[in-house]
């Protein structure tokens, strides 16, 4: 039961995915929705970005300093394992977790108002594609401007850390920047932001899908718009493993 | 014209719609009228493809929808204008970008001559004034308005409307009929309301299609439902205390006379 219910949701869903790929009715409409979707997912977002990035980088320089407390381990380890942390995890896997919260149910619940609203009914009245006119703009501007927001977070970590090294007296500034540039591999970024990338899909398409099926009034909204962040969070996860085994082995 | 032919559509295995055919003509106020859950919904929506019907034509001026494909279908439908229960207004956008939203979808019109239509389509429904507001910031009846405006922007050949008065007062009722009667006369549109307001059917009540539990049972105008002998039309026709008074004192009156 579970299995086939799984199954005729992922077949829904790519169902779902091939009408919103398809060739937008205007190009001049798409780019203005899209345009309007980067300010409101994706530039909304950026406070949210540099509060959480910053108190997380300097928590992270605090416990590795005091869990790296060992005289074999050098001072500047703390840098570097800040930055490696921040490069392969917190700024993809943990900061799209953060915003399948905040932008994943901010999409399902404007796309599931509109169905139980009938806004998407007059969208289909009128002969519009509902399916690419709403949720491709969000998809194209959320994984657009999702490496932004991983960039945004590596700076601002880094920064959180910084600022720990200079208002206490756990680890000296030099020591910090050193680590921060010790040993750097490049295909860390990278790796980061292919990941911020998919994972950017999976919460703009995720999320879209849900709110668009809704059924019912606002019980229902908010139902899946819980669905939604579930759902998004444990496929992020889920492809979290796929890509550290495909992408770092 | 749109004619419908056997119409039959069920949900879960329970027929909704049984068999139900039906003329609506151009330049006509046609009404769907029958009780909640009669089916007039499902027959609406089936017209206008939003549920498809397992079985049965519908007709758009001898175009039969159900066979077209989805290049037809998308064509047709920009002939189409349709007011919802709700009004169905985009929140993000103001009143004069709800009027102008499909005419930025589909025309090729400059940004002025948008402008233009979008503001001689709000002068018709008496709304100048208001462009600037979000749907948010209007009333009800003012909400209806400008719905009624998005669906005319593109002089449409039919207009749907589902239950246009549910929520308003008796004089905006009475104003939004009026303006639908007006508008499909001005323009020659086939308008198709759906309603069980009998304001609305005394009003504007040119072609009246009765539906009971997914029959069809009657048709006619508002000169005729009083004179009907159908049951369950008189039954739906006198449901109101006033109407029923009413009856009673016409019957006291006869009574009298005789």
């Amino acid at each position: 039961m579970l299995i086939t219910t799984s199954l005729s949701q992922f077949g829904k869903y790519c169902l779902f995915i091939a009408k919103a790929f398809s060739i937008p009715d205007k190009w001049k409409v798409f780019s203005r929705r899209t345009l309007q979707e980067v300010t409101k997912l994706g530039v909304d977002s950026i406070p949210l970005v540099i509060v959480i990035s910053v108190f997380i980088g300097a928590v992270c320089t605090i416990q590795m300093k005091l869990n790296t407390s060992n005289p074999l381990m050098p001072a500047y380890s703390v840098g570097l394992a800040t930055r490696d942390i921040v490069l392969l995890e917190f700024s993809n896997s943990i900061l799209c977790l953060i915003l399948a919260g905040k932008v994943g149910s901010n999409i399902a619940s404007e796309i599931g108002t509109m169905r139980v609203t009938e806004q998407i009914d007059a969208l289909e009245i009128m002969g519009v594609n509902s399916v690419n006119y709403l949720v491709l703009p969000k998809i194209v501007a959320f994984v657009g401007f999702m490496p932004v927001l991983s960039v945004f977070c590596i700076g601002t970590s880094i920064l959180g850390g910084y600022l720990v090294t200079i208002f206490t007296d756990l680890i000296s500034t030099a020591r910090y920047t050193y680590g921060i540039q010790a040993f750097f591999n490049e295909w860390y970024v990278w790796y980061g932001l292919i990941k911020s990338l998919v994972f950017a899909y999976i919460i703009a398409s995720v999320a879209s899908f849900f709110g668009y099926y809704v059924k019912g009034g606002a019980l229902q909204v908010g139902k899946a718009s819980t669905n939604a962040v579930v759902s998004s969070s444990i496929l992020i996860l889920l492809f979290d493993v796929i890509l550290t085994k495909v992408l770092l082995q | 014209m749109i004619e419908v032919k056997n119409l039959t559509k069920s949900f879960d295995g329970k027929t909704i719609l049984h068999n139900v055919s039906a003329t609506f003509y151009t330049g006509k106020t046609n009404l769907i009228i029958g009780q909640s859950g009669s089916g007039k919904t499902v027959l609406m929506k089936s017209i206008v493809g939003l549920v498809t019907p397992e079985e049965g034509e519908i007709l758009y001026d001898g175009r039969d929808f159900l066979k077209m494909d989805t290049r037809q279908v998308k064509d047709l439908r920009k002939e189409i204008g349709m007011l919802f229960q709700g009004s169905a207004l985009f929140d993000s956008e103001t009143v004069l970008g709800n009027v102008m939203f499909p005419l930025t979808m589909f025309t090729t019109m400059t940004r002025g001559e948008m402008l233009d239509r979008a503001r001689f389509c709000l002068e018709r429904v008496n709304l100048q004034g208001a462009e600037k507001k979000f749907p948010s910031e209007i009333s009800g009846g003012m909400q209806k308005r400008v719905a009624i405006a998005r669906a005319i922007a593109l002089n449409p050949k039919y207009l749907f409307c589902d239950e246009p008065n549910s929520g308003l007062d008796p004089r905006t009722s009475i104003l939004i009929d009026e303006l639908l009667h007006d508008i499909t006369h001005e323009y020659g549109i086939t308008t198709i309301i759906n309603t069980h307001d009998m304001n609305s059917v005394l009003g504007i009540g040119e072609n009246i299609i009765f539906i009971n539990k997914g029959h069809r049972e009657w048709v006619g105008d508002k000169e005729r439902i009083f004179t009907t002998t159908n049951e369950a039309l008189n039954d739906f026709v006198f449901a109101t205390r006033l109407f029923q008074k009413v009856k009673h004192y016409i019957i006291s009156e006869d009574n009298k006379n005789k």
